[in-house]
C-alpha cells in the first residue's frame, strides 16, 4: 500500500492518546503542590518525598519483590520443563489434561483460581494444620501456579521454531538425552526462558486479586497497599508512585528495544557475511 | 524417537510440573466443585457435606437460578464483557492494521508503546482514569463543557456523572485489556500476504472490499484469539467493578468474592463459580480450536 | 569386505502403517551406497533404523558383526549428516565439530588437532571461529560433513545431501563428497529422491519404492538392466511397448510387438515362447534416419521436437498411434533446415538388439 493510510493514522492517533493521556494526567498532577489531585495548585516535589519516606510502601514492596523473585524463578523452572514436555514428547498418558491444565490460568478469570486457591489453604490447615497463617508462602505457591503457565506459553513457542534435528543430532554424535538437554535445547532456548522469567516476574508484582485472595495479616503487597489507598479515593502520593513506576518500566523496555534492535542489526550483518563468503 | 523417552528421563520431565498443577491447581478445583453442593453451615470451616446419602446439597444451584441477585449478576457480567470485547475491537483492530502499515522502524517504536502501558501496573492504570473521572478533575471539566455546549440548557450538568457507572466499568475494562487484542490481532495481520491484496485491487476491487473480502476473513483467527483473551477475564473482573463500578448492579466476580468473605457462603460462592466456568467453557473451547488450529497452520 | 553391513529382513510399522517391508541389503566397507526412491518410499525410516532413531519392528542390522537391536544412538559408531545440517546454532564452527569428540577418550590437545584436520579436510580452517548463521549453505553443509566425520564411524549416512544446494555448487559438492570418501575409506550410505546424484555419487544403488527393495545393483545395471518395470521408468526416461515372445533361437529372442506392426530382435531373454512381455526402450538408444536402415525399425512422424542446443528430444507417432521418445546429440552443426528430422517429417527408428530390454509384462 504506497498511499498513505490516512484513516487508519488517524485511529491509531487516536489509540495512542486514549491508551496515554491518563497516564500522562498521573503523571503531571504527581508534581502537584494541593493535595487535591485532579486540580493543579503549583508544582511540587513533596509527594515524592512523601512517598520515600512512607515506612508501609517500603515495606510491601519489598514483600513484593521477594514474591516476584521467588515465585518467577521456579515459575520458569517448572514452565520449561512443562514447554519441553508439550513440545518434545507427542503422545504421553493424560497428554490432554496436562494440555488444559496449561492453557486453563491463561484465560480464567483471576477471581475463580483466587476462591480455589484460598479454600483450598484454608482446608488443607484444618486437615493437615499447614498452612497455619497465610502470607509469603501461599501467596508464592498461587503465583507459581498462575505464572508458570505463562512461560510455558512462550518457551512452547521457541521450541516449536527451532528444527528438533539439532537434538537428534547431538544424540547422533554420543549425547545421552540429558547432556543434549543441557549442551543443546537449554542454550537454544534461553531467550525465550529470559522472557518467561520476566513476564512471570512482572505478572507476579502485578497481581492484585490472587494475592488478596491468598494473603494473610502482615502480609501485604505493593499492589495490595496500593488498592487499599485507591479504594478511599484520589491522592498525590499514588501518583507520585504510579510515575516512578512508569519510569522504571519504561527505561526497562527502552533497554529491551535498543538490545533488541542491536542484536538485529548484528544478525543481518552476520547474513551479509555469509552471502558474501559464499564459497 | 524412542530412545529420548526412556522412561526415567521423561517421567521427570513431564511428572514435576504435572504434579505441580494437579496438587496446586486441578485439587483446588476439584474443591471448588465439590463445595458447590455442600451445605453452608455456621462451623469453621463453614461447610458440610451432611444429611443422608448422596451427600449433595443442589440448594446453592437451586438459588443460583431463582434468586434475581445472580442473574442480573451474570448478565450485567456478560453484557460488560461483550461491550468490552466490542469497544475494543473497533478500536484495536484499525490499530493493528495501521501498524501493519507503517516503516518497519517507525513499527517497532510504536509496538513498543503499545506494550508500555500492559507492563505497568494495572491498578494504577485503573487509578488514573479514577483521576480522570472524579467530579473535578479537568478531563470531566472539559466534557462537561463539551456536553453543555451540545445539550439544550435544560440538560445542562455542573460535572458529568462517570463514576460509578457501568459506563465507566466498561470504559476503563477497555482501557486496559486494549493492549490484549491487539497484540494477537497485529500477529495475525502481520503474517498476512500483501501479494494478495493486490491480486484483489488487480481484479477490479476498491480497497474498501478488499479490505472485506481478504483482510477481514483471514484475519479471524486473530480476532477470535483476541476477543476471547478479552471477554473471558473481562466477564470475572473484580478490581475494576469494585473501583469505578456501580454497587447496586456488581458483576458476578464481586458476587463470588462478597459471598465468600462477607456472607461466608462457600458452598454458594463455589456454586457462582461454577456457573461463571460453565459459562465460559463454550468460548474457552473455541479459543482452543482456534490455537490449534494456528498452530497447524504455521 | 563384503556383508559390513548387514541389513536382514527389517520391517518397520508405525500403527497400521508399514513404512519399510521386509527389507534385506548388504553393504561392502567403503562404498558409497544409495537408497533411491520417491518420498514415501521408506528409505528415510531405513536411515534413522541405522542411526539408531527408529527400532525395526522385525529384522536384524548387524553392523561390522555387532547386532545393532537395542542399541541406543549414542552408542553407535554411526553418524549422520542431517539434510538440513542441523548445525547447533549457539556453537561456534570449531564447537560444533569437536561436539562428539568429548565420548572419545581424546587429551585435549588431541581433540583440538582432530577439529583442524577435519576442519582443514572441507576447507574451512579461517571461519573455525564463526557461528552458523554466519557462514553460507555450501559451508554449512561442509561443517555438517566434518562434524559427523570427526570421530570416525564405521558408516556415515547422509540424508538428501545435495537437495538444497543450487545446480552449481551440487556438481562442485558431488565431487568434493567422493574424493572425501575416498581419502577417509569411511562407508557411506545415501539417501536421496534424486537420480542423478545417486548415479554420479554411488558405487551401488538399491532402489525403493513402497517400503521394498525393487532392485540393487551399480548405476550402469541399475539404468542399463532393469529388472522390473518400477525400476525402468523410475531412472531416466524410457518407452514401453506390449509384445510377445514369438521364438527363441541362437541366443536372441524373436518378438512381435502390435505397437510397431512389425518384429523385432532382441538379446535371448528367460521367457518363454508365447509369453505376454513388456519391451522397454531408451531414447538415446534409438536411431532417427530418413532412410530404411538394417535391422530394427520401424517408421513414424515427428510429433514433436524439444531442442536444448546440444541435443534434441523427438516425439515419434507411429502408425498404431503409439508415440515414441528418441534422443539425439546434435553432432552436425547447421540450419534448422539442415536438421535430420524436422516437425511432421517421416522417418525411420531404429535400434540395435542389445539395446532392447525385456521386462516382464
Amino acid at each position: 500500500m504506497r498511499r498513505r493510510p490516512t484513516f487508519l493514522l488517524s485511529i491509531l492517533s487516536f489509540g495512542f492518546a486514549f491508551l496515554y493521556v491518563p497516564i500522562l494526567s498521573m503523571v503531571f498532577f504527581s508534581f502537584n503542590a494541593s493535595r487535591l489531585a485532579t486540580v493543579w495548585g503549583g508544582f511540587s516535589t513533596k509527594w515524592y518525598g512523601a512517598l520515600f519516606a512512607n515506612k508501609q510502601v517500603g515495606e510491601a514492596l519489598l514483600l513484593s519483590l521477594k514474591i516476584a523473585i521467588v515465585s518467577s524463578t521456579v515459575a520458569t523452572i517448572l514452565g520449561t520443563l512443562a514447554g519441553i514436555a508439550l513440545v518434545r514428547f507427542t503422545k504421553f498418558r493424560g497428554r490432554m489434561l496436562f494440555s488444559g491444565l496449561v492453557t486453563a490460568p491463561l484465560i480464567m478469570p483471576e477471581v475463580i483460581t483466587g476462591v480455589s486457591a484460598l479454600i483450598f489453604f484454608l482446608l488443607l490447615a484444618s486437615w493437615i494444620g499447614w498452612p497455619s497463617q497465610r502470607g509469603f508462602t501461599t501467596i508464592t505457591l498461587a503465583h507459581i501456579t498462575f505464572s508458570m503457565v505463562f512461560v510455558t506459553t512462550i518457551v512452547q513457542a521457541r521450541l516449536l521454531q527451532s528444527d528438533q534435528a539439532i537434538e537428534e543430532a547431538a544424540m547422533d554424535l554420543g549425547s545421552r538425552p540429558w547432556q543434549v538437554l543441557v549442551d543443546i535445547t537449554l542454550p537454544v532456548i534461553s531467550p525465550a526462558i529470559l522472557s518467561g522469567w520476566l513476564l512471570a516476574f512482572t505478572i507476579s508484582l502485578d497481581d492484585v486479586v490472587i494475592t488478596s485472595f491468598t494473603t494473610g495479616p502482615g502480609s501485604t503487597t505493593l499492589p495490595l497497599l496500593i488498592w487499599s489507598k485507591v479504594k478511599l479515593g484520589v491522592t498525590p502520593d499514588i501518583n507520585a508512585l504510579a510515575t516512578l513506576m512508569i519510569l522504571c518500566v519504561g527505561i526497562g523496555v527502552a533497554i529491551s528495544g535498543v538490545v533488541m534492535n542491536r542484536a538485529e542489526a548484528r544478525r543481518l550483518a552476520d547474513e551479509r557475511l555469509a552471502y558474501r563468503s559464499q564459497a | 524417537m524412542g530412545w529420548f523417552h526412556r522412561r526415567g528421563w521423561r517421567d521427570l520431565i513431564i511428572g514435576l510440573p504435572y504434579l505441580w498443577l494437579v496438587v496446586f491447581f486441578l485439587l483446588p478445583f476439584a474443591i471448588v466443585i465439590a463445595m458447590s453442593v455442600a451445605t453452608k453451615t455456621p462451623t469453621a470451616p463453614p461447610f458440610s457435606f451432611g444429611g443422608a446419602q448422596p451427600w449433595v446439597n443442589i440448594e446453592t444451584y437451586h438459588r443460583l437460578i431463582s434468586e434475581p441477585l445472580y442473574l442480573r449478576a451474570f448478565l450485567i457480567s456478560i453484557v460488560n464483557a461483550a461491550g468490552t470485547t466490542l469497544f475494543c475491537l473497533l478500536l484495536g483492530y484499525p490499530m493493528a492494521l495501521a501498524l501493519t502499515r507503517v516503516s518497519r522502524s517507525a513499527r517497532n517504536i510504536l509496538l513498543m508503546l503499545v506494550i508500555l502501558p500492559f507492563w505497568t501496573s494495572f491498578l494504577l492504570r485503573v487509578y488514573a482514569w479514577m483521576g480522570l473521572m472524579g467530579k473535578s478533575s479537568w478531563f470531566n471539566a472539559g466534557l462537561t463543557e463539551v456536553w453543555n455546549w451540545l445539550v439544550p440548557v435544560s440538560w445542562a450538568v455542573k460535572s458529568l456523572p462517570m463514576m460509578h457507572s457501568n459506563f465507566a466499568v466498561v470504559l476503563v475494562m477497555v482501557y486496559t485489556y486494549l493492549p490484549f487484542m491487539i497484540l494477537p490481532l497485529y500477529a495475525s495481520l502481520e503474517r498476512l500476504d500483501p501479494t494478495l491484496d493486490e491480486a484483489a485491487l488487480d481484479l477490479g476491487s476498491r480497497p474498501w472490499q478488499v479490505f472485506l473480502d481478504v483482510t477481514l476473513p483471514q484475519s479471524m483467527p486473530g480476532i477470535i484469539a483476541g476477543g476471547l483473551l478479552v471477554f473471558i477475564p473481562a466477564a470475572g473482573e473484580l478490581v475494576i467493578p469494585s473501583l469505578v463500578g456501580d454497587a447496586s448492579t456488581p458483576m458476578i466476580g464481586r458476587v463470588i468474592s462478597d459471598q465468600f468473605s462477607q456472607a461466608r457462603d462457600w458452598p454458594m460462592a463455589s456454586a457462582v463459580a461454577v456457573a461463571l466456568l460453565a459459562l465460559m467453557v463454550g468460548p474457552t473451547m473455541l479459543y482452543s480450536h482456534y490455537q490449534a488450529r494456528a498452530e497447524g497452520a504455521k | 569386505m563384503a556383508d559390513f553391513l548387514r541389513i536382514e529382513g527389517v520391517s518397520k510399522s508405525f500403527g497400521p502403517f508399514q513404512a519399510v517391508r521386509d527389507v534385506t541389503l548388504s553393504v561392502e566397507q567403503g562404498e558409497i551406497f544409495s537408497l533411491l526412491g520417491g518420498s514415501g518410499c521408506g528409505k528415510t525410516t531405513l536411515l534413522r533404523m541405522l542411526a539408531g532413531f527408529e527400532e525395526p519392528t522385525s529384522g536384524r542390522i548387524f553392523l561390522d558383526g555387532h547386532d545393532m537391536a537395542g542399541v541406543p544412538p549414542w552408542s553407535r559408531p554411526v553418524h549422520m549428516m542431517f539434510q538440513n545440517y542441523a548445525l547447533f546454532p549457539h556453537m561456534t564452527l570449531e564447537a560444533n565439530i569437536g561436539y562428539g569428540l568429548r565420548h572419545d577418550p581424546l587429551s585435549k590437545a588431541q581433540r583440538a588437532e582432530r577439529v583442524r584436520e577435519m576442519l582443514d579436510l572441507v576447507q574451512l580452517t579461517p571461519m573455525a571461529g564463526r557461528k552458523p548463521h554466519q557462514i553460507s549453505g555450501g559451508q554449512k553443509q561442509r561443517v555438517a560433513l566434518a562434524r559427523a566425520l570427526a570421530r570416525q564411524p564405521k558408516l556415515l549416512l547422509l540424508d538428501e545431501p545435495l537437495a538444497a544446494l543450487d545446480k552449481k555448487l551440487r556438481e562442485h559438492t558431488q565431487f568434493e563428497l567422493m574424493s572425501i570418501q575416498a581419502r577417509t575409506g569411511v562407508t557411506f550410505i545415501v539417501v536421496t529422491h534424486d537420480q542423478e546424484e545417486a548415479m554420479t555419487l554411488s558405487d551401488r544403488i538399491a532402489v525403493m519404492d513402497c517400503g521394498q527393495v525393487q532392485q540393487v545393483g551399480s548405476p550402469t545395471e541399475i539404468y542399463e538392466y532393469p529388472i522390473n518395470r518400477f525400476v525402468a521408468s523410475f531412472i531416466g526416461s524410457i518407452t514401453s511397448f506390449e509384445a510377445e515372445v514369438l521364438a527363441r533361437e541362437n541366443g536372441t529372442m524373436r518378438l512381435n510387438v502390435p505397437d510397431f506392426g512389425a518384429e523385432i530382435t532382441t538379446r535371448d531373454g528367460n521367457f518363454a515362447a508365447g509369453a505376454k512381455v513388456t519391451l522397454a526402450l531408451r531414447p538415446e538408444k534409438l536411431l532417427i534416419s530418413k532412410d530404411r536402415p538394417l535391422g530394427n525399425a520401424v517408421q513414424g512422424v515427428v510429433k514433436d521436437l524439444a531442442y536444448f542446443g546440444k541435443d534434441s528430444l523427438y516425439r515419434i507417432t507411429l502408425a498404431s498411434g503409439a508415440s515414441v521418445q528418441a534422443h539425439a546429440v546434435n553432432q552436425r552443426r547447421g540450419t534448422e533446415a539442415q536438421r535430420v528430422a524436422d516437425w511432421d517429417d517421416q522417418v525411420w527408428l531404429s535400434f540395435d538388439p542389445s539395446a532392447a530390454i525385456v521386462l516382464g509384462a
